[in-house]
């Protein structure tokens, strides 16, 4: 399929899961979905850099929480339209992505994601003793009841904005398996030196890739503080994010888009269904029991294990952790 | 013009206080095919890391086609028409055969920008002449040694150089095959393209060069015909001799 039917396919299944989602007559379902597709935007965003690239960005937190941070800046300053606003968030932290490629890139494996969770440190430091945004003592955000223009519950409003960034990221992360650019990914997260002998310029493509991902995370985040109304920097730069948006690329495959979209529908559900059942506490133990599982029974994720991608069997997690 | 191609001065290189490479100077004439030999160690596969920007030289200088490359990343290089295979294969592993020609020329001979060729059919004529002919599909995981070797040789060809550095390519091959590639190569030389070649088989160096050059821990000790140089006295004793 070309780019633009499977885009518009997107939009179908986007549609569908709205008025699935309607047809529930359930507020919850919005509430708890919206989880789900923040962490579906997460996972293949972060997959970008993480799948396509090989380089493990343990920092997603610093990003998710500077598209949050922005929207209670901006919400100050001038208060803007939603998309906006996230188009802000995605501008700010794929500065943030350009800006720790920049000075990270020159490192492999372990030591790139060691700087990246470094990263993260010092943009919640920042946050904290930057009272304008609330500091530490955090900041509350009025959500309103319905949106502008659209007429609907803001839960409903927010739901719908990031099912329609899913479908961007989708598309986007599709567009690059699918390019050029995705082969010089792979070259890349393969064989680096290789990859320049055959004239991938690779410091060019992995700024691009960490800037997009970088983008994608923040935009995920600029909602934020509409959903919680209250944000400080703990739950804002929560090691839950970093581990969650891991996890499920590991857990679908990250060899294209459909796995960090699988590992992500998977994981985010059963934590919002515990959260419910159980307690929100069970949440880090579920992703955990499930990638453990999966590292022993299916290293190569859901799509590997079903054999689905060509690529996942050629080497099983091929990412840089532990290679330098 | 038929000039000098590459021309390399005082190139230096060491490894913390180990000198790999000590002032070594080369000139390669357009179209010709030289030889590069050495001992083991002896820093060839070195000085192919520096012409190419896979390593940085401390001192000395590359010339390729006219302008200077100190300085210039390798992708950079290769696009210029510098390119090399790798000594131990490093072939995209989780690319199939084909995509792993599909790189080079995806981003050196369309990135050239003197229009696009087809690239399914280009990668099916590269492999067809290293011996590889219907094989696109295979991951290379599945190849064994040899064959890694002529895939990494393909890689090289598919950026279509001006200057090709082979690395020892023929390790390990069979005798027929090493005329298969011997004859390859000087297919490829013919159609104009400068040759440097790397190889322990003397058969086959003796055979392809036109001028040889003998590297003896990080030094050039000879440089000229073939003949004459493999009875210089010198290269006799620090490298057939021993
Ligand atoms: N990255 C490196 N770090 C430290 N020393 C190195 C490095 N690469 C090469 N050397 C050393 O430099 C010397 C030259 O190595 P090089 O690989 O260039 O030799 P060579 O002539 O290609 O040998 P061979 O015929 O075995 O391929 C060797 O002593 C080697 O141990
Ligand atoms: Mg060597």
């Amino acid at each position: 399929m070309r780019g633009f039917p499977f885009f518009l396919v997107c939009l179908a299944v986007a549609a569908a899961v709205f008025l699935a989602a309607r047809l529930t007559n359930n507020g919850y379902v919005f509430f708890a979905g919206y989880v789900v597709l923040q962490y579906v935007v997460m996972a293949v965003g972060w997959n970008i850099l993480g799948g396509y690239t090989g380089y493990v960005n343990f920092g997603t937190a610093g990003f998710f929480a500077l598209g949050a941070y922005c929207t209670v800046a901006l919400e100050k300053l001038v208060p803007l339209p939603l998309p906006v606003v996230m188009l802000a968030g995605g501008v700010v932290s794929g500065a943030l992505g350009l800006g720790m490629g920049y000075l990270t890139l020159r490192l492999r494996g372990a030591f790139f994601s060691i700087a990246t969770l470094a990263m993260a440190v010092v943009a919640q430091t920042f946050m904290v003793n930057w009272p304008f945004v609330g500091g530490s003592a955090g900041a509350f955000v009025i959500r309103p009841e319905t949106a502008e223009y659209f007429g609907i519950d803001y839960i409903r409003y927010l739901f719908l904005l990031m099912l329609g960034l899913c479908v961007i990221v989708i598309a986007v992360a599709r567009l690059i398996e699918r390019s050029r650019l995705g082969d010089g990914f792979a070259a890349i997260r393969d064989d680096e030196l290789a990859a320049e002998a055959s004239g991938v310029p690779t410091l060019r493509l992995k700024l691009f890739a960490t800037a997009l991902s970088g983008m994608f995370l923040g935009m995920a985040g600029a909602p934020l503080p509409f959903y919680v109304t209250y944000l400080d920097p703990p739950s804002a730069f929560s090691l839950a994010y970093a581990v969650n948006t891991i996890a499920m690329p590991l857990i679908g495959g990250t060899a294209s888009w459909p796995g960090p979209l699988i590992g992500a529908v998977l994981i985010a559900t059963l934590q919002q269904v515990a959260t419910v059942t159980i307690s929100s506490a069970v949440n880090l133990l579920i992703v955990g029991l499930v990638l453990v599982g999966f590292v022993i029974a299916a290293p190569r994720g859901i799509i590997g294990w079903f054999g689905l991608d060509r690529r996942a069997r050629a080497h099983p997690r091929r990412l840089a952790v532990g290679r330098t | 013009m038929s000039g000098t191609l590459l021309e390399v001065t005082g190139l230096a290189k060491r490894f913390g206080g180990f000198v790999a490479l000590d002032g070594i100077d080369l000139a390669v004439g357009a179209g010709e095919r030289v030889g590069l030999i050495g001992p083991n160690g002896s820093g060839k596969s070195t000085f192919v890391n520096c012409l190419s920007g896979t390593l940085r030289n401390e001192a000395g200088q590359v010339r390729f086609d006219g302008r200077p490359l100190d300085g210039l990343a390798a992708h950079r290089r290769t696009r210029l028409g510098l390119a090399r295979s790798f000594q131990l294969p490093r072939p995209f592993l989780s690319l199939t055969v084909g995509e792993n020609l599909r790189i080079p020329i995806e981003y050196v001979v369309h990135a050239r920008g003197r229009g696009r060729i087809d690239v399914e059919s280009r990668c099916a004529e590269l492999l067809e002449m290293v011996g590889l002919a219907g094989r696109t599909d295979e991951l290379p995981a599945g190849l064994t040694q040899v064959e890694m070797r002529k895939l990494e040789l393909a890689r090289a060809m598919a950026a279509e150089p001006k200057l090709l550095i082979a690395d020892e390519a023929m390790a390990g091959l069979s005798h027929q095959e090493v005329d298969d590639i011997l004859a390859l190569l000087l297919q490829l030389n013919d159609r104009g393209v400068t040759i440097i070649m790397i190889e322990h088989i003397m058969r086959a160096v003796m055979h392809f060069s036109q001028r040889l050059v003998v590297l003896v821990a990080g030094r050039k000790i000879a440089d000229g015909l073939p003949d004459e140089v493999i009875r210089n006295p010198e290269v006799e004793r620090a490298y057939l001799g021993e």
